[in-house]
């Protein structure tokens, strides 16, 4: 027995983002979680996988249509589709995620009821589940760059820090949603709003320089924002506008802060209101 | 050494929710109060003690290392919440406890069970969420496939599964966790018998290699059974720590006394109450045949009439009342509601009222019964007491041979007669016979 392991439970009071301790030993859950997820999301499906792929497909071929063919939106250089592809890959990711994490605590309100483990991975599992989807879409993006004679440049290696912006992001996002919907059950409808006006906001069918430049600030300040541009920048090679991308990915290092905080603040209530 | 759990002064406050709308789940109500003591700069105010209550207050024991603890008490006594504080699933409002060792709970089998998964998945699935490695599974993985017995769905989606497999399948990967601190909840209370007894088996196992048990089950042979020491809790406060067979007599004591006894029970004062909307149940009448007042008890199969004189603040309709009797184990026996009565009459009323029920015979064994007592409107509880009354059922003559029934829980009216051999097996015998000849 290991006399040096003592555990003391008592009222938590005050703010803590997280538990890093808590964190090591249950990592292995976390990746339970995500595999779980990314096994029964697909289960009895006929195209399986696929769906993960054909959803911003088929999004970017009526985008394409409707917004470059009969609205002459331009993409700045590269064919439009590529365009509106790349800034539709992270913005599904996103608005996925968000979906499904504010939902997970009540979906799995069992599992907050009846076990204790570090409840910030269940809002954080669905997410990691949907970083699969993101990699597969662009594995068809690839196929895309194939088609359309497009070169990739260096900037690729810029990728993974927007992949890891997005994430976190998504995981700001949906920590204080799924917290909140513990309680106040009217984020069921904020959540549907947020993601069809989010995608308006944010430059994933326009160019940026569509916005006047006095507006670039407030554009930053949605974390989303600096993900598309950074990945047109990674993937197309388009011109970044570091100024404001910066803004932006300090956002969303801002946002998934304060979600841990407001998370942690209010998982002490999660099993007496659920 | 110091002791493997140490519990000091725990107290867990609830926030009584009503039916108009919880406090917190209002998001408006809660802005505008935000926004009141901003404006007035006062603190938001607490909840105040009249929408509270403690489900637990100043709770104190200590657990050595090998212990094997029952916890006994009526529902609503603070087991539950008890446990949920232990196993951290909730934090307690004060006091603090230190838990020195690995500890693991078991609220309920199956937690994290995925229906679309298979067998084989959902072991590493549901082990991961009680805390155990990876490895640890790998390593106990046949033994665990072998205890459930189910092999040949191991690659089957559990939701296939007779639910008698999948209890056994979540019984098998908890009983090898392998924490210092198990605690279990009247998870026995399912499966059949042969593997309730087998689960008994394995947790008498898992306590003499020296492992801390915290047994919560209204399963008194159980606690007797598996506990060396066991604690009774009522309405929040730990009431006896002691040797198993004084905890269960004290408890099965305090049971005899806390209901109401005689024929005629005052319901404000007894039992425990789970209002929504005040005490609207008033008062419980015990006759038998001729409307007698029940004084020492109801001989087997005899008549039974209640009445639940309860009160209406208001014109409502849809009223229903149940009556439920446990046995002295907190097991249900019978319920008698009138959702099963098709001539009552649902119309609007207020003020005082009288529901009455005949049992033309009161057919359960002998023994203790223990009345709960509920009152619901438009199929939402409402007001409700738990051992409200109790009910002694004497040894009688039942089946009027003089001889008295004993064994099992209920008695029925039945025949016994021997049936003439006839046919097939007659003609046999004389061909047998027969060809001996």
């Amino acid at each position: 027995m290991s006399a040096a392991f003592e555990l003391t439970i008592r009222a938590r009071r005050g703010w803590q983002a997280f538990d890093l301790k808590e964190v090591i030993v249950y990592w292995e859950l976390l990746a339970f979680l995500v595999w779980r997820d990314i096994k029964i999301r697909y289960r009895q499906t006929i195209l399986g996988g696929l769906w993960a792929i054909l959803q911003p497909f088929i999004t970017m071929l009526i985008f394409s249509y409707v917004f470059n063919r009969l609205a002459h939106v331009q993409s700045d250089g590269p064919p439009y589709q590529l365009f509106a592809f790349a800034g539709i890959a992270p913005w599904t990711f996103f608005s996925t995620s968000v979906t499904q994490s504010s939902n997970s605590l009540l979906a799995q309100h069992h599992l907050v009821s009846k076990v204790y483990f570090p409840r910030m991975f269940i809002p954080l599992g669905a997410i990691g589940a949907l970083l699969v989807d993101l990699a597969l879409s662009l594995g068809l993006f690839a196929g895309m760059l194939v088609y359309y004679h497009w070169p990739l440049t260096l900037a690729v290696f810029w990728l993974p820090v927007f992949i890891v912006a997005a994430f976190l992001s998504a995981a700001g996002a949906g920590l204080i949603l799924s917290a909140v919907n513990v309680s106040f059950r009217d984020v069921k409808y904020v959540v549907p709003f947020l993601v069809q006006m989010g995608i308006f906001v944010t430059p994933v069918i326009y160019p940026v320089r569509y916005v006047p430049a006095r507006w670039h600030l407030l554009v930053g300040l949605n974390p989303m924002s600096g993900v598309v541009l950074g990945f047109r920048h990674a993937l197309l090679g388009s011109p970044a506008s570091w100024g404001l991308i910066s803004i932006s990915l300090a956002t969303s290092l801002v946002l998934f802060v304060f979600g841990l905080l407001v998370f942690r603040r209010m998982e002490i209530r999660f099993a007496d209101v659920i | 050494m110091k002791p493997i759990l140490e519990i000091r002064n725990i107290s867990k406050q609830y926030k009584l929710e009503t039916h108009r709308g919880p406090k917190t789940d209002n998001l408006r109500e809660l802005l505008q109060r935000g926004f009141n003591s901003i404006v007035r700069g006062t603190k938001p105010t607490q909840a105040s003690g009249a929408n509270t209550f403690w489900a637990l207050k100043n709770v104190s024991f200590e657990v050595n290392q090998g212990d094997v603890i029952g916890v006994i008490g009526r529902n609503g006594a603070g087991k539950s919440t008890l446990l949920k504080i232990l196993s951290r699933i909730t934090s307690p409002t004060e006091g603090e406890v230190k838990v020195r060792g690995r500890l693991a709970t078991l609220l309920e089998v199956g937690t994290g069970f995925h229906p679309e998964l298979t067998g084989r998945e959902n072991i590493f699935l549901n082990g991961a969420i009680l805390g155990m490695r990876k490895r640890e599974i790998v390593r106990h993985f046949d033994e665990i496939v072998d205890f459930a017995e189910i092999e040949k769905f191991l690659d089957t989606p559990v939701k296939h599964y007779s639910s008698g497999m999948y209890v056994r399948l979540a019984f098998a990967v908890a009983a090898h966790l392998n924490p210092e601190v198990l605690i279990v909840d009247e998870v026995l209370a399912v499966g059949d018998l042969a593997f309730q007894k087998k689960c008994l088996g394995k947790m008498g196992e898992v306590s003499r290699g020296g492992r801390t048990v915290l047994f919560v089950s209204h399963n008194m042979a159980a606690v007797e059974n598996l506990c060396s020491r066991a604690i009774v809790l009522s309405s929040g406060a730990l009431h006896f720590d002691g040797s198993t067979k004084d905890a269960i007599q004290y408890y099965l004591n305090s049971l005899s006394t806390q209901s109401g006894a005689g024929s005629v029970v005052d319901l404000v004062k007894v039992g425990e109450r789970r209002s929504k909307a005040g005490s609207l149940l008033k008062r419980l009448e015990l006759l038998t045949d001729a409307d007698q007042p029940i004084n020492q008890g109801i001989p087997i199969g005899g008549r039974l009439k209640i009445k639940v004189h309860f009160e209406l603040p208001r014109l409502t309709d849809t009223i229903h009342v149940g009556v439920g009797f446990n046995n002295i184990y907190g097991q249900r026996i019978f319920t008698a509601h009138t959702y099963f009565e098709p001539d009552l009459s649902h119309k609007q009323c207020v003020g005082p009222q009288v529901y009455s029920c005949d049992i033309p015979s009161f057919t359960l064994a002998p023994g203790e019964y223990y009345l709960k007592v509920w009152l619901d409107v438009k199929s939402i509880p409402t007001d409700s007491i738990e051992d409200a009354a109790r009910i002694l059922v004497l040894e009688s003559d039942f089946y009027g041979t003089g001889k008295i029934p004993w064994n099992g829980t209920c008695v029925m009216k039945h025949r016994w007669q021997l049936d003439e051999l006839a046919g097939e097996p007659v003609y046999a015998l004389q061909k047998q016979v027969g060809s001996e000849g």
